[in-house]
């Protein structure tokens, strides 16, 4: 489903780097949020997390160069930084679960008002697979999902409810998706608008969006580079 | 002492039908492929396999389910490149699937090997992977409890051995097979290098040589991707 003036995935991602700060730990989730990464802003220095056990990871290597034993999560090849270090997978998760981690950045199928995600399996078909979702979620200090704003045919994945199996409860705080920016306020199971795509006017924002969107204050325009 | 065995095949013997046995590594980062096909040539039936993944292929874990070797599977995400051997017989109902939580798995396994027979976590909570857990709530937040995972063997791999059984390892290749040295009652390491007493600096070792009990060389071990490239079949 097109929509005038919706940003593209790389787009979404590079406006989700904005709110990283210097010296974060991090951890993107296989796929989509991994696109992070390449929008690190200059003068800003994030440390990258990945849960088989590597934090200060950096780019892929050139083809040809893999080494399979250096790899992230979603088993692609990395490149190690000056001042990475290696752990076992217990303490990998101690960082997830401890609350040592800045800011968790995931994938989603829907989030609902009250923070909860889905983003693990559709429905009980298929073989299902979760990998280190549940326990990012229920760990980072801050967790923020990456999306578009509705699914390829045109429903919300911004809802009340969650009506896919859950990926964790109240877990969600921040919402960056192709039309806007979204704050999750937990307590109140309010989606609050920070910002949207100019091109779009309030009304059609709520009709694409399964829950109200609360505003307070103003909206600020979200604008991105032509990426 | 002397936990050196000269061969893959001497090293996993005594391996039998229905055992528990832990395989380290996470995809092919890890994993003690030359000890996982030493154990498809010794053929034991009806085995619950604990591993992070599901096999990739048709070498490593993927051989061993596509022999129908494994009953019960215990891991977080059995998904890959090419998942068949596993997908196939998980839809017909010919191998049984624990689906945990990463974190979770991994928290099991060293409880296992840490004497702590269960622990609460957040992970789960208010999820199907939670559910008929026992759950409390501790400071005003809900956890779920989750049990202690072990093991009769651990295959893992690592890079440097001596004879004492003291251990290093590779790059990100550590993941899971310090955790699983420790939770089994028998460890079998395949080791890249096995130096002499005193080849590894003390304040080096990762995995103290108290939790292996046999050990292996194989140099210039295979990696899973590159057979996988190769469209290789074990055996």
């Amino acid at each position: 489903m097109s929509i005038q003036g919706q940003l593209n995935q790389e787009q979404i991602a590079w406006r989700a780097a904005q709110d990283i700060e210097d010296g974060a730990y991090v951890n993107l989730g296989i796929g989509f949020p991994e696109k992070v990464a390449a929008y690190t802003i200059e003068g800003r220095e994030p440390i990258f997390h990945t849960e088989n056990g590597v934090l200060g990871f950096g780019r892929a290597p050139e083809k040809g160069k893999e080494d399979w034993d250096l790899i992230n999560a979603g088993k692609k090849a990395i490149t190690l930084k000056p001042g990475a270090a290696f752990f076992d997978h217990a303490t990998s998760f101690a960082m997830i679960r401890g609350g040592h981690l800045d800011v968790a950045i995931l994938g989603a199928l829907q989030v609902a008002s009250n923070g909860d995600l889905a983003n693990w399996r559709v429905g009980d078909k298929g073989v299902p697979a979760v990998g280190g979702a549940m326990d990012l979620v229920n760990g980072a200090k801050r967790v923020a999902v990456l999306t578009d704003h509705v699914t390829k045919d045109g429903k919300p994945k911004l809802v009340e409810a969650c009506t896919f199996p859950l990926t964790g409860v109240g877990c969600v705080t921040r919402v960056y998706t192709s039309l806007a920016v979204i704050d999750v306020d937990v307590a109140g199971a309010r989606f609050v608008l920070l910002e949207k795509v100019p091109d779009i006017s309030m009304d059609d924002l709520q009709s694409l969006t399964g829950a109200k969107l609360h505003v307070e204050g103003s909206v600020a325009d979200l604008t991105v580079p032509e990426l | 002492m002397n936990k050196r065995h000269a061969t893959t095949a001497e090293a996993v013997a005594g391996i039998s039908d229905g055992a528990t046995v832990m395989i380290g590594g996470f995809g092919g980062s890890g994993a003690p492929i030359e000890l996982i096909h030493a154990l498809i040539d010794a053929g034991p039936k009806n085995l619950t396999v604990v591993n992070n993944n599901a096999g990739n292929g048709h070498v490593g874990l993927a051989a061993m389910i596509e022999h129908g070797m494994v009953a019960k599977l215990i891991c977080s995400f059995p998904k890959s490149k090419d998942p068949k051997a596993f997908t196939e017989r998980y839809l017909d109902g010919r191998i049984e699937l624990e689906l945990v939580p990463q974190g979770t798995l991994a928290e099991r396994i060293r409880a296992g090997g840490a004497g702590i027979p269960a622990f609460y976590t957040p992970t789960a909570y208010g999820t199907e992977l939670g559910e008929k857990k026992p759950t409390a709530e501790f400071d005003g937040k809900p956890y779920v409890q989750e049990r202690w995972l072990k093991a009769d063997f651990a295959l893992i791999k690592a890079e440097l051995g001596d004879p004492y059984g003291n251990l290093t390892y590779r790059l990100a290749a550590r993941n899971f097979n310090p955790l699983m040295a420790t939770a089994a009652a028998v460890t079998i390491a395949q080791v890249s290098h096995l130096v002499e007493a005193g080849g590894i600096d003390p304040e080096a070792v990762v995995t103290p040589g108290i939790f292996v009990n046999r050990l292996v060389e194989v140099s210039d071990p295979q990696q899973e991707e590159i057979l996988n490239q190769a469209e290789a079949r074990y055996p």
